[in-house]
């Protein structure tokens, strides 16, 4: 069989951010540590990168939509072309990375990966890590749609050029991402100093790695804090918020963004699959333009085994996962990050799909 | 699978092993010459009785390839369009200025050369022409005769005369990204691959649409039969054929499919005289079918690697296939 395990695909990874925010500085950090590894770079502006041993593509971030009728059914048409040109060099390079531009939507760049099925079997996305700048994003937030996509929708996330801004100002613009969203991983950095493995590396978009749908927390770090969205279960919520609470001091703040927000929630009770599978279906097919991603763990009826999905837009991905462990709690979590979703309607959605 | 069965009739002991270095992304017959081209650099010539030998062609990834009797026409990620010939002698047809990879190469009447980088189209014919087009070029194919040029892009195909100055690209229309173009031996239809699983058709006499659909992955492989009565296409786990033989071509017409099977087509290339497919399968297999009763023969047992290309001889008389791993083949069918 020519499938490939994901262990041999080559991971891509997705570099977002705003005009300005430090990708490039993140590109060039990346490329220069001493790692030993080769990668073959798509930018979409050559000049600014000091590269000798690695291979960079142009790109045009031509985002096309499938004649399917669904207008958030998109790819990057440059990308099918030009992952297909490199898989042709397999062997030259470990990995590679996709810098976007500033105003650039990641969803067509991760939706490349799951509709062009050439592309999916040979390279594998990795993570959506999002540069923001610690000084401006707060205004990005207010003017640029772009930029909260791209916080939105990463799995990473940098708060970059953190010397420019006061220690109430840093905590202000990390409770302005946790509002919206709350379950990327989030560093503090200057000048993009970041491990390589904190963004290289990620399987954030592995089925297999989908452990827990926890909030990030900032490992013990004293500017800690998070927030569960309104629409988190009781007990989680009274939980983490005790737990932020021992650990603040000061300026613990909570945004609401009006806009994009984070549905999390719970259920302790079986599913039934056959209510769930349709539930989930027509929900991304009617509110997918305004979903960015989701996830969850489920727990069905009947069902030894641990289901996963993900999703992007209407894109759905879902597997059996591995067995429930003896003592596990068989619950089910879901997550959906979005604009203005309609918390109540997929509440009582999800609450529907409990097993009779 | 019909190919595991005992009864299949077999051809496969009639094959000589070539060896190669590198994946394969496709093959041509230069006469009696087979040319393996590798997915980088350099293209294996395989001459009748001799030992095969490694042409260096580009300094980079091959992204296309076609051929006529004489040469392979290549193109790739070093902003080179080479010919290389059946002695192996290689030379360099153009490069792009900015060393821009060049996507798509064509060959049309009388050997003159077409690419394309990013938007822009190429024609070398007495002067060099240039076509700006709406989008990234998705795939290009002349038309039989006289200078016409068929682009795919987003959103439909354009066709271009490259030498009739002043005239207006004639445009089709049809939503979606077009990857591929192919038109038909008689020159009355194009057909397109998608990016989603389907091809697309305009019969151009009154531009009516032909949708084809069906297939379980994108179309990356098609081959008209002799005489232009069917185009075969892979994407599917059955070679699926379209009826071109009326003027309404495949218009609500069914294909017909044959060799069906576990596996996914890779590769389709039809026998250059009698109604006979060869498919190259994603578990390593190579099957010849009758289009007529859909008849069998083994060409290759299933291996390790997916079948990347296939191509006959002019003649007919042998089939060449290679792998994604670089094993490769010619059968000589007499």
């Amino acid at each position: 069989m020519s499938e490939q395990s994901s262990s041999e695909k080559i991971p891509v990874t997705v570099l977002t951010g705003y005009l300005g925010a430090g990708k490039t500085t993140l590109l060039n950090r990346i490329l220069s540590e001493p790692h030993g590894k080769k990668y073959a770079v798509i930018v979409n502006e050559f000049g600014e990168i000091g590269i000798d041993n690695d291979l960079v593509v142009g790109a045009d971030e031509e985002v096309f939509e499938m004649n399917n009728g669904c207008i958030c059914c998109t790819v990057r048409g440059d990308l099918v072309r030009i992952l297909d040109g490199l898989m042709r060099r397999k062997g030259k390079f470990d990995a590679i990375i996709v810098e976007t531009t500033g105003l650039a939507d990641p969803a067509p760049v991760a939706q490349t990966f799951f509709i062009d099925e050439n592309v999916g079997r040979k390279t594998r996305l990795d993570a959506v890590v999002t540069v923001a700048d610690a000084k401006w994003l707060n205004e990005r937030l207010k003017d640029a749609p772009e930029a909260k996509n791209q916080i939105a929708f990463a799995d990473v996330i940098l708060i970059n050029k953190t010397d420019l801004v006061s220690p109430d100002e840093l905590s202000d613009v990390e409770a302005r991402i946790r509002g919206i969203n709350p379950y990327a991983k989030l560093h503090r950095t200057q000048r993009a100093k970041v491990p390589l493995d904190a963004v290289l590396g990620r399987n954030a978009f592995d089925l297999d790695r989908i452990l827990d749908l926890e909030p990030d927390f900032l490992g013990g770090d004293d500017h800690d804090h998070h927030h569960h969205h309104e629409h988190d279960h009781g007990h989680d919520h009274g939980h983490d918020h005790g737990h932020a609470h021992a650990h603040a001091h000061g300026g613990l703040k909570h945004y609401h963004d009006e806009e994009m927000q984070s549905i999390a929630l719970h259920i302790d009770k079986p599913l039934d699959p056959d209510k769930f599978f349709p539930w989930v279906q027509d929900l991304v097919q009617k509110e997918g333009p305004n979903i960015l991603r989701c996830k969850g763990i489920l727990a069905f009826k009947d069902d030894d085994q641990r289901f996963v999905f993900q999703g992007v837009h209407m894109i759905l991905d879902g597997d059996h996962q591995r067995p429930w462990q003896a003592g596990e709690k068989r619950d089910s979590r879901v997550v959906f990050i979005g604009r203005n979703l309609p918390g109540k309607m997929i509440t009582e959605g999800f609450e529907g799909c409990i097993a009779k | 699978m019909a190919a595991s069965g005992s009864d299949t009739v077999s051809v496969v002991e009639r094959t000589r092993p070539i060896v190669i270095d590198g994946g394969i992304v496709a093959a041509h017959f230069l006469g009696h010459t087979a040319a393996f081209v590798l997915g980088e650099e350099a293209i294996v010539i395989a001459p009748p009785d001799g030992e095969p030998r490694r042409v260096e062609a580009h300094d980079g990834a091959i992204l296309d390839t076609v051929a006529d009797d004489g040469r392979v026409v290549t193109a790739g990620d070093d902003g080179k369009i080479v010919a290389t010939d059946g002695e192996g002698a290689s030379k360099v047809l153009a490069s792009d200025p900015k060393h821009r990879w060049i996507d798509h190469v064509a060959l049309g009447p009388d050997g003159v050369v077409a690419w394309s980088a990013g938007k822009t189209a190429y024609v070398q014919a007495k002067d060099l022409r240039a076509f700006e087009a709406p989008s990234t070029v998705g795939g290009l194919a002349f038309f039989p005769k006289g200078l016409r040029l068929a682009i795919a892009h987003y959103n439909g195909a354009t066709l271009w005369f490259p030498n009739a100055a002043g005239a207006a690209p004639e445009k089709l229309e049809w939503k979606g990204s077009h990857l591929g173009a192919t038109v038909s031996p008689d020159g009355r239809f194009l057909v397109t691959t998608m990016q989603e699983p389907m091809l697309h058709g305009w019969r151009l006499v009154d531009r009516q649409h032909m949708r084809m659909s069906g297939y379980a992955a994108r179309v990356t492989s098609l081959s008209w039969s002799a005489g232009g009565h069917w185009l075969a296409s892979a994407g599917a786990s059955q070679l699926v054929l379209w009826p071109f033989q009326s003027k309404d071509g495949p218009m609500g017409k069914t294909p017909r499919l044959l060799t069906p099977s576990g596996h996914r087509i890779n590769v389709v290339a039809c026998h250059p005289r009698t109604d006979v497919v060869a498919a190259g399968y994603d578990n390593g297999l190579v099957l010849l079918a009758r289009i007529e009763d859909g008849a069998e023969i083994l060409a290759k047992k299933p291996g390790e690697a997916p079948i990347t290309a296939l191509a006959w001889s002019g003649d007919g008389r042998q089939l060449a296939w290679g792998t994604e791993s670089g094993e490769a083949g010619i059968v000589n069918l007499g």
